[in-house]
């Protein structure tokens, strides 16, 4: 069961990023916004399935910079008045893998139009999509996320059995490790691969078509030596 | 608008309920109390970290107790010198009495023993067909007079000799005599000249190699990390599973990436530099639709890093301005230079598309080089007239793509070639006319 599966790859597609929320009247100087980091689900399914913690690491004028979160869902709340980068390390569980993964953000909290005025209800939001990949996984952790929502696996060539998962959702925890009731949950965006494999499948048609038309044209070039050579023999 | 920006003023002094905003990228944060923010901002955004005045101490003591201290203007001397030279200098008197002792800088003075030798043991010990007896003693002479400082023995030394030759002679006499003076050859055998003599072939090499590192390019650079990298990550790779019972990649497999990372990394330390240009194309392009070794090696990575190191593979073989027409490309398409939503087909579909687009310009390139050629065959007689007309064109893809080979030859020919991959095509042309400044989308001659 530790032994690897060559050329197969599973992914989670994770979604991370920052809320900020003005605090209107009762901003003060050192204290204007109060804003949330996360790293979420993409379809905000429970992360704790690979992710043992999370510790963000924030600007050092933060009491304790190095918050470690130990279960899901990976969040850190906190208020101030600066933009800064956010340094996200993830741990996995020991099945997973024993290496780290980085991620770094940009705390926003200013929206784009800066003359605009600050809303407190509206929150300036700001999502990276991404995926954790993991290459050439253990038989076990194919096997035990296998059918987990949150995971992304390919089928494999028939004539490897691998013993049936276990649960897939621990409904005794507690605490929930998904978002998708999550309080802050209806400023998460959306993110579907539709519209850009469209524009880039048109962009490779257009290209393809361009090229096309070069490799005629040099052909063509290629083939007519002697009229270039004749004309300036007149 | 910007002034204020970088004044970090109020955008609008208007709307009393709007906060103050600081500058958008302000970096520095804090929470102390009762001190202004602009001090903690002068140092650094940390408090200090010890105390630097005691303010009780400034209203209190007077010193009363201690000694009674005065300053006096007196003569001195210095061991040092030889010339019984005397100066002033401003002495720190205590309770009357002058400090005594040698000027206190004096044990700085110190020199090289530079070991001297007789006529004989010139005639027994020291004799070399490279180096006559009149230079010899020279070389000592400047030796003990600028404590061995090469440098300026090699600049001060009246025959043509380098550094290197210099300090061979000197250390291979020295060690001769050492060698011939001691009783016995165990005695000196602890001396560093005598354990480990000079070589200076050694040496001329050790410095060829040191420059040519030093004029390494960046590309070249970032190659040289990007193979040690791999390297070490197939070293890592191989301990590892030496240690577990995993069995990951084949046997076979392993070794051959493991030699091809150990020929890089000796052909690296021989500092050849030859050898890494045509051998850093092996790994990266090793498999276009599989995840590639480097990859594969890390276990756990995000899609983003993978796509950049593949894209970046694929520009490996492309100049700076390749590249960045590819990038205006991308984007006159409407494509993002970075897929906001990066699902494996979304990042296997935008690498084909960079690598279509390559293949594009290259296509385009070799056609302008064929046209350019073709005229210039044609109007082989005729000189470029400085006033003509200058094609404004390269507004979007399509129309660069359309062939117009009179445009072609009267634009391209006689524009002076500064590329390195069509060497000697316009050498007989003629100056071209000034290019304008104006940022050109696919202006064909580039890259």
């Amino acid at each position: 069961m530790t032994r690897r599966l060559k050329d197969v790859e599973i992914s989670f597609p994770i979604v991370y990023g920052t809320i900020a929320f003005w605090l209107g009247k009762k901003a003060s100087e050192y204290n204007s916004h109060k804003w949330t980091v996360y790293v979420r689900g993409a379809t905000n399914e429970d992360l704790g399935v690979i992710v043992k913690r999370a510790v963000f690491q924030l600007h050092p004028s933060f009491n304790n910079p190095t918050r470690v979160v130990e279960s899901a869902p990976f969040e850190l709340s906190e208020s101030g008045w600066g933009e800064f980068e956010i340094a996200i390390r993830l741990f996995f569980h020991s099945d997973v893998c024993d290496k780290q993964l980085d991620l770094y953000h940009q705390l926003k909290l200013f929206p784009e139009d800066e003359n605009g005025p600050q809303s407190i209800k509206k929150p300036v939001v700001v999502e990276i999509y991404d995926e954790i990949v993991f290459s050439e996984p253990t038989e076990a952790l194919f096997a035990r996320v296998q059918n987990h929502p949150a995971a992304i696996v390919p089928r494999l060539p028939s004539g490897l059995n691998l013993p049936p998962p276990g649960p897939v959702n621990n409904i005794n925890e507690k605490k929930r490790g998904d978002t998708k009731d999550h309080p802050l949950n209806q400023w998460f965006m959306n993110f579907s691969e539709a519209d850009e494999l469209l524009k880039l499948a048109a962009a490779r048609q257009y290209v393809q078509g361009h090229v096309g038309k070069l490799r005629r044209q040099l052909s063509m070039i290629d083939g007519l030596p002697q009229l270039s050579k004749a004309a300036s023999g007149q | 608008m910007d002034a204020k920006d970088i004044l970090g003023l109020p955008k609008n002094p208007f709307p009393a309920t709007q906060e103050k905003k600081p500058r958008p990228q302000k970096e520095t944060q804090r929470k102390p109390d009762g001190v202004h923010r602009e001090v903690y901002a002068l140092t650094g955004g940390m408090a200090p970290l010890m105390p630097t005045i005691e303010v009780s101490h400034l209203k209190k003591r007077q010193n009363t107790e201690k000694e009674k201290i005065s300053w006096q203007w007196l003569p001195f001397t210095s061991s040092a010198r030889t010339d019984n030279l005397h100066l002033y200098h401003w002495v720190r008197v205590v309770n009357g009495v002058p400090p005594t002792g040698d000027y206190s800088f004096a044990k700085y003075n110190k020199s090289v023993d530079v070991v001297k030798y007789t006529d004989e043991e010139y005639k027994k010990h020291l004799t070399d067909p490279m180096w006559s007896r009149e230079e010899t003693d020279q070389l000592f002479d400047l030796c003990e007079r600028f404590d061995l400082r090469f440098i300026i023995i090699a600049d001060r030394f009246p025959y043509p000799r380098t550094v290197e030759e210099l300090k061979s002679r000197y250390y291979a006499v020295t060690r001769a005599l050492l060698l011939a003076r001691a009783p016995s050859p165990g005695d000196v055998s602890g001396n560093p000249i005598v354990k480990e003599p000079y070589n200076m072939t050694h040496e001329v090499e050790r410095k060829r190699a040191l420059s040519v590192v030093l004029s390494q390019t960046k590309q070249q650079e970032q190659r040289d990390a990007e193979i040690l990298a791999e390297a070490k990550q197939i070293m890592e790779s191989r301990m590892a599973s030496k240690n577990a019972e995993d069995v990951e990649l084949p046997v076979n497999q392993i070794g051959n990436e493991g030699s091809e990372a150990t020929a890089h990394a000796e052909s690296i330390s021989l500092l050849n530099t030859n050898h890494l240009s045509s051998s850093t194309a092996a790994p990266p392009t090793a498999e276009c639709t599989s995840t590639p070794a480097s990859l594969r090696m890390l276990r756990v990575y995000l899609r983003t890093h993978a796509l950049e190191q593949m894209v970046q593979a694929a520009n490996s073989s492309a100049g700076l301005r390749t590249i960045k027409r590819v990038d205006q490309t991308l984007q006159d398409l409407g494509v993002h230079l970075k897929p906001k939503v990066p699902t494996k087909s979304v990042c296997a579909e935008h690498l084909e598309l960079r690598k279509e687009i390559l293949t594009l310009l290259n296509l385009q390139k070799q056609l302008q080089n064929r046209e350019a050629e073709a005229s210039v065959n044609r109007d082989n007689s005729y000189a470029e007239t400085p006033s003509t007309p200058k094609r404004s064109f390269r507004g979007d893809v399509e129309r660069s793509l359309v062939p117009d080979s009179a445009g072609f030859g009267g634009d391209r020919v006689g524009k002076r070639d500064h590329k390195r991959k069509a060497p000697g095509r316009f050498t007989d042309a003629p100056p071209s006319p000034p290019q304008s400044k104006r940022p050109r989308k696919l202006k064909s001659s580039d890259g």
